[in-house]
């Protein structure tokens, strides 16, 4: 299979009768995606877009075997909406919703990690493979299936540069959309390794953004986990010194989280480096050329 | 991100039981000296400015004084002053400890651990930063078993403490974490806790609140950083601003592509001045906004740079075009917008055809932009020429 999602994968959509579920849910199914079930407490026997709607996460799973979840619930209510999916046996659930407290997104994520179960996001557009599936909400158009992989912190950024891809005549295999938040489910380094034995993709795009550590983290695996070709690119260089978490937030990154701390270590990591987003399809296609992929 | 000044970070921790010296919160010379003596604050005292930047010793922001005289003077000296950037408007007079020794604790979060994170050093009282690795104590604390006895055990060895003072530090420890976790603080700090006789005490307090949580604290509502009133109409509106110093505003949806955007256009040598994140949405009711707030900041030229993907390009551009025919126009600019994503063809037309320079590629219109700010007597947006 692609990475995580495929043609088999049954979707649920958590909180599906509000505007943005609603919305992509229509989205994800004019992509191709197997949408089954959708809840909103209270609202079960609803359908929404030809999907029936359930009260509880337990029920929606016992009728249609869902096994993969899109959150698109209020902050204040995603913790409970993640730790119900995970209760009733959802393994993968992308939380959509943005604005939750990074407190709550600990509690979510050590309770999936310690049921198994694999969180994307939060506040992140989510996952998809063209042609078989997309859970989330990154625009259909900027699709079209091919062996490019892309994982990325941004959201629209990302749309921009898959769409860069696609108008370069490429194609991708998977991408993925991890979030910007200060404790995501997935990071670069956990979704790295599914990169490397997806044998559909050929070649890795990364997109950073200054902050936090998550790009040196990654170029430290790089250099030893990973053999298909990378291109790198870090959002913010111009951007002034930032606002950060006091002194002790110095402490743990102790001078990491600059764009140039970041290019540096996914250079010498061996990731071919783009300045501007608008290089990335330019140096994609060489890299494939180079490595007789193309 | 919330910071609490100091004095409201103390009654956080002394909501929670954790010790502190004897202090009052006052706002005048008057009020100064009548807080010290019998009844009050102890003296000899100490006068500190209730300003969030850190370097208050070093800076004059920090006097002492042993009779209610020099209190006053002291007060009179920090009230006046205007602290990198920020006017006193507060001072906390506390009771003058003799200390043994300062230490160093915190809580914050490790992002790349995805835990909090105790951070210990018996180098208190000085920048943390400055403290060498080998000095410092990091503890990962796991959020589902919280702080342990082995762990409080490792913080008292870290820090050289044994005996009554080390039971003084579990305490310490125990009420930092609770803070921590009960009341969504991204950091709680004390730097220095002191070594007095047999107990530690906190000397200082830094507070930050995350912004994500105040749904659920709204004791902290009043606390905010000075915002203008256009930052302050922003934040209502949910639409990030940030004021740089340039003279081009830009407007992205998405905190990656307003950055990979402000890239280019200093690239292209543009300068940004304010820009404006509306999050992830195109929709279209937020752009308006967005552009008629931006109007306010009375920028040269405005680059607009918007990937779609679910609302059609033609109902932003739209609405855009409408949102053009509420700036007065002697206040009108020079507008350079890129809309990507469905419709896109019929985006640009409308937005030509209303005056505004609509281009597909990123370079091209952040050349566009570039040459509108340094040109002011080009096409204005929406006007006749």
């Amino acid at each position: 299979m692609s990475v995580l999602v495929d043609a088999e994968t049954r979707v649920l959509v958590q909180g599906i009768t509000g505007h943005q579920g609603t919305v992509h849910t229509r989205q994800m199914r004019l992509f191709g995606t197997n949408v089954v079930a959708g809840t909103t407490p209270g609202k079960g026997g609803q359908t929404v877009e030809e999907v029936p709607v359930f009260d509880s996460v337990a029920e929606a799973v016992e009728r249609t075997h869902a096994n993969a979840s899109v959150i698109f619930v209020p902050a204040p209510y995603a913790k409970d909406a993640l730790l119900e999916a995970v209760d009733g046996g959802i393994r993968l659930s992308v939380v959509v919703t943005e604005h939750i407290p990074f407190h709550d997104m600990l509690t979510m994520y050590h309770y999936a990690r310690a049921h198994g179960a694999r969180i994307i996001g939060p506040n992140c557009p989510g996952i998809a493979s063209p042609g078989k599936a997309k859970v989330g909400i990154i625009p259909n158009v900027v699709f079209h299936p091919g062996r490019v992989g892309v994982i990325s912190r941004s959201g629209t950024l990302t749309y921009e540069i898959v769409n860069g891809i696609k108008e370069h005549g490429l194609g991708q295999s998977t991408c993925i959309g991890l979030g910007g938040d200060p404790v995501v489910g997935t990071s670069f380094v956990d979704a790295l390794p599914l990169f490397e034995k997806d044998p559909e993709t050929d070649l890795l795009v990364l997109v950073g953004e200054i902050g936090g550590t998550a790009e040196e983290d990654a170029a430290e695996h790089l250099k030893h986990h990973f053999t298909k070709p990378v291109v790198a690119y870090v959002a913010g260089r111009s951007a002034p010194p930032g606002k950060r978490m006091g002194h002790a937030g110095a402490i743990i990154t102790r001078g990491k989280g600059t764009a140039e701390s970041k290019l540096q270590a996914l250079q010498g990591a061996g990731a071919t480096v783009a300045t501007f987003p608008y290089e990335i399809p330019d140096l994609v296609a060489k890299a494939l050329k180079e490595h007789g992929r193309r | 991100m919330v910071k609490l000044p100091e004095w409201r970070g103390k009654d956080v921790f002394r909501s929670y039981g954790l010790p502190l010296p004897k202090g009052r919160v006052v706002r005048s010379p008057k009020e100064a000296a009548a807080a010290v003596g019998p009844g009050g604050v102890p003296l000899p005292c100490v006068i500190k400015a209730q300003v969030l930047a850190g370097g208050r010793g070093k800076g004059g922001a920090v006097r002492f004084a042993s009779t209610p005289n020099e209190v006053k003077e002291a007060a009179t000296g920090i009230l006046g002053l205007e602290f990198k950037g920020e006017r006193v408007r507060e001072l906390l007079v506390e009771e003058k400890l003799a200390l043994n020794q300062e230490l160093y604790v915190s809580l914050t979060l490790d992002r790349s651990l995805r835990m909090p994170v105790l951070i210990a050093s018996p180098r208190g009282g000085v920048e943390i930063e400055a403290v060498e690795d080998h000095e410092i104590l990091r503890l990962p604390v796991h959020p589902f078993a919280g702080l342990t006895s082995y762990e409080k055990r490792a913080v008292s060895k870290a820090l050289h403490l044994t005996g009554p003072r080390g039971k003084s530090l579990d305490l310490v420890l125990d009420r930092l974490w609770e803070i921590f976790q009960k009341e969504d603080a991204e950091l709680v700090e004390i730097n220095p806790l002191a070594v007095v006789g047999d107990h530690v005490i906190a000397l200082d307090a830094k507070v930050i609140i995350e912004d994500d949580a105040a749904f659920r604290h709204p004791q902290y509502a009043e606390v905010r950083d000075d915002r203008t009133p256009l930052e302050e109409i922003a934040r209502e509106k949910e639409i990030a601003f940030v004021q740089l110093d340039g003279n081009i505003g830009v407007i992205a949806n998405g905190a990656g592509l307003t950055m990979a955007t402000l890239d280019v256009l200093q690239q292209f040598g543009g300068r940004p001045g304010v820009f404006l994140d509306l999050g992830g949405t195109d929709d279209p009711k937020k752009v308006t906004e967005a552009f008629l707030l931006m109007a306010r900041a009375k920028p040269a030229a405005v680059f607009l740079n918007i990937f779609g993907g679910v609302t059609r390009c033609d109902t932003v551009a739209t609405g855009l075009v409408e949102a053009m025919k509420q700036v007065p126009a002697n206040e009108r600019f020079p507008l350079v917008a890129r809309i990507r994503g469905n419709n896109e063809a019929e985006g640009i037309a409308i937005l030509q055809s209303a005056g505004v320079t609509s281009l597909r590629d990123l370079r091209e219109s952040v050349q566009a932009a570039v040459a509108a700010a340094s040109a002011p007597s080009a096409a204005l947006a929406g006007g006749s020429p």
